[in-house]
């Protein structure tokens, strides 16, 4: 069995709980293991680089180097800030060995640079045969607009898997699940969730923009593939409803909680209680009963 | 009213160079950057004219604007630039320069949420979610703001109230500690002679 090192991040260890968990179920049915990356550390995120960028490179360069160190030679990082941050890294250092010498010393421990940073659709792109033939419950009918949000196509420097302008690596997969992929207009625009807490009255108005457009687009659901973006775009939608005058109801779904479902999971144990827009009437739509609460009950298709 | 002068005119755009290779004297006004900017209507000056101050030394007016705080480095101005400039990363260079120098944050909010999701990393080696809004929110005196969303999550078992901790936090406060602003030299000296 292929194993990847892991770095699930802050978010995937609370508010994105739920992306854990259906990534891993989803691996488990794709044959692929995952091993958390040994003590890691923050990532440091957009704060940590706006104040220092020593501090942001060594946070960085510690996780990179902690995988190093057990013999990882991939890490899967599945939020688009973590990844592109690591990634990052990874270009800086390679780049300069005085400044890897110097954030060495700053960490305590060497690195090579020799750990591979990826995300986690690209790994079920990579994998998209037995991706299609692990789906057992098609998602016949149900149509998508997947959003790539700002980092996860961006900068070109980092991502050399897909287009920066039209990514099109999610809509790949949940057609490959008997999805419709919407083509539509917000694919890349940025939510805003660093934001959210700080300067909420603008997070508010790019989440209204975003499910606006993918309303307009005739969208059951919004693919995503970033925690911040989920959580941005789920807790912030009764806001941008409010600010509107309007109603979305659009859940957030997870590709992982997408591709999960077409596996044939339980809605449950792939956390889609967890969302504070409910995916019932997606549930509904693919003919199935509605989020069982409490009881353990597989969704019938 | 900006002065140009001819023996300064330069100094922002080379210490803008000096510090992230980026050299805004590329820029020729196209203005894309700004027609893709999610925060455009939000800044006191535009990106656009963020480069064209940066050419000519007005450091004043762009060390001290929101722009370089409301920008969310989405990264799509750099994407587009048709002069291949990363505007984003000049962005994040005239943060830093602008912390340096004791310019005050006209965004405070923003800039103590960094802050405080330093502390909180400083202090577990990891983020700890609640504790950071809790703490923002307090700053700011709306010590109530989200309830109801933070109940809903509790509800939903998305909260970790004791959050993740790093089993080597030595090493974390040595990074915090060790760390520099500025990965290349900043004199500040060659900067005040512009003034
Ligand atoms: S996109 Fe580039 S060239 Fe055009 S105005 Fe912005 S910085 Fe200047
Ligand atoms: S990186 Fe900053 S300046 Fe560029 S488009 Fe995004 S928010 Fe605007």
């Amino acid at each position: 069995m292929m194993e990847y090192g892991y770095y699930p991040g802050c978010s995937l260890h609370g508010t994105a709980k739920e992306f854990d968990l259906s990534i891993k179920e989803s691996f488990t049915s794709l044959g692929l293991g995952l091993k958390e990356v040994e003590d890691w550390n923050c990532c440091g995120a957009s704060s940590a680089h706006e104040t220092s960028e020593e501090l942001a490179l060594a946070l960085a360069v510690r996780i990179l180097s902690q995988a190093e160190k057990a013999g990882q030679k991939t890490i899967v990082a599945p939020c688009a800030a973590c990844y592109s941050r690591l990634k990052m890294a990874n270009v800086e250092v390679a780049h300069d060995a005085g400044l890897r010498k110097r954030i060495s010393h700053i960490i305590g421990q060497d690195y090579q640079g020799n750990v591979a940073v990826r995300h986690v659709t690209e790994i079920y792109k990579e994998n998209k045969d037995r991706l299609a033939a692990s789906v057992t419950k098609p998602l016949a009918g149900l149509k998508i607009a997947s959003y790539y949000g700002c980092l996860l196509a961006r900068p070109k420097a980092v991502v050399d898997w897909d287009d920066a302008e039209n990514p099109t690596t999610m809509d790949e997969l949940v057609t490959s699940l008997g999805a419709q992929a919407l083509d539509w207009s917000h694919k890349t625009e940025c939510c805003g969730a660093s934001f959210s807490i700080s300067r909420g009255d603008i997070a508010v108005r790019l989440v209204g923009d975003i499910l606006g457009a993918a309303k307009l687009a005739g969208a059951d659901a919004i693919a995503v593939a970033c925690p911040l973006c989920q959580a941005n775009l789920d807790m912030r939608q009764s806001a941008a409803e409010r600010r509107n005058k309007t109603t979305y109801k659009l859940p957030i779904i997870y590709i992982s909680q997408l591709i999960g479902l077409a596996q044939g999971k339980d809605a449950k144990a792939l956390g889609l209680d967890k969302h504070m827009v409910g995916a019932e009437k997606v549930l509904e739509k693919l003919s199935a009963a509605p989020i069982p609460h409490g009881e353990k009950k597989p969704v019938a298709v | 009213m900006l002065q140009l002068n001819a023996e300064t005119v330069h100094t922002c755009r080379d210490t803008i160079k000096r510090l992230s290779g980026e050299d805004v004297s590329r820029c020729f006004q196209c203005g894309k950057c700004t027609a893709g900017c999610p925060v455009a209507i939000d800044m006191d000056v535009t990106p656009n004219q963020v480069m064209r101050l940066a050419q000519i030394n007005g450091r004043e007016r762009v060390l001290a604007s929101s722009t370089i705080w409301l920008c969310l480095s989405c990264e799509t101005c750099s994407t587009r630039c048709p002069a291949d400039i990363d505007i984003a990363k000049v962005m994040d260079t005239l943060r830093k320069i602008s912390v340096a120098e004791g310019y005050p944050s006209p965004e405070p909010a923003i800039t103590g949420f960094h802050r405080l999701f330093l502390a909180s990393v400083e202090k577990y080696g990891r983020l700890n979610e609640l504790e950071l809004s809790i703490k923002h929110n307090l700053a700011i005196m709306k010590p109530t703001k989200d309830i109801r969303l933070a109940v809903g999550l509790f509800s939903k078992g998305k909260i970790n109230p004791f959050g993740g901790k790093v089993k080597d936090r030595e090493r974390v406060k040595k990074i915090f500690a060790e760390s520099q602003r500025f990965v290349k030299v900043y004199p500040e000296s060659i900067e005040r002679e512009a003034e």
